[in-house]
């Protein structure tokens, strides 16, 4: 079982090697002059020292929950997908009452100017 | 050499665990709390449900916790200060109560599991166990009505974001 997923562990071992390489080998060789001036934030016409605990929109939080309920409504169409051909008309028709009745909730949203951001 | 990857990713999420419950700052244990999904994810790779592995990635490590996040960025919650630190946090009698029950009955039923011995003879897995198609035949055929009733779930979800976040009557 753990056999075929060797191909899999290689990328992973792959993909974290050049990501980190990259990362390591740039701050190893990159040319480097650092003085007090130069590594001090700076940010036009702000003081650079505000705390990071600020409030935020309740925008975002829309935003964040709509796309949650739309990730996991992408999530079932994989299985549906692989079975597409298997399940025929009545996978069909079940997938498209179940698009059907999230599309009511898209257009309620929409509607509603949940999409808008102002 | 299941048991050699299944120990690191076990301690691994129990470090992690830990480190949602310890961490000081509500980001820092959100971050924690992402790390023990993804090791979860693998012990769930290990146990051949693989569907389950790949939904732990995307839905829990992906989209919950941000909506975690921006749950702690609206809360707006102090971080790091003094009177922050786990060990001073307000000790509620009824939530000490709560899980030391939950935490009994856990132990109960993992001693319980222990001794049926069920571990001596695992059970032999069907072919395919945990893939996308099995998973998928068993959810469009058996459990049609679930499958719907989930996506009114989800409507009802929509619309209460969208009352609650929109609080302008039109």
């Amino acid at each position: 079982m753990l056999e075929s997923y060797l191909g899999a562990g290689i990328m992973m071992l792959m993909a974290i090697g050049i990501a980190g390489g990259m990362v390591v080998m740039t701050s190893m060789l990159g040319p480097k002059r650092e003085f007090a001036d130069k590594m001090e934030p700076f940010e036009c016409g702000e003081s650079p020292i505000v705390s990071p605990h600020q409030r935020f929109s309740v925008k975002f939080y829309l935003v964040a929950v709509l796309f949650v309920l739309f990730d996991i409504e992408a999530v079932f169409f994989f299985p549906w997908a692989i079975l597409f051909k298997q399940l025929g008309m009545f996978g069909f028709i079940e997938m498209l009452l179940f698009i059907l009745i999230l599309g009511v909730g898209l257009l309620y949203v929409w509607k509603r100017g949940g999409l808008d951001w102002e | 050499m299941e048991l050699l990857i299944f120990y690191p990713l076990a301690g691994l999420c129990v470090a992690f665990a830990l480190g949602v419950v310890i961490n000081n700052s509500p980001v820092g244990s959100a971050m924690s709390l992402i790390a023990m999904m993804l090791g979860l994810a693998g012990i769930f790779v290990l146990q051949q449900a693989h569907f389950i592995a790949v939904l732990q990635i995307i839905i829990y490590a992906g989209a919950i916790m941000v909506l975690f996040m921006f749950v702690i960025m609206l809360l707006n919650l102090k971080g790091s200060g003094e009177d922050a630190s786990w060990r001073s946090r307000d000790k509620n009698l009824l939530m000490t109560v709560l899980s030391g029950f939950l935490v009994a009955g856990l132990l109960y039923k993992i001693l319980c599991v222990l001794n049926s011995g069920e571990f001596d003879s695992p059970a032999s897995l069907p072919e395919n166990f945990g893939t996308a198609r099995e998973v998928g035949t068993i959810l469009f055929t058996e459990f049609v009505l679930p499958f719907e009733v989930a996506s009114i779930l989800l409507l009802v979800a929509m619309i209460g974001a969208v009352v609650l976040a929109k609080n302008k009557v039109d």
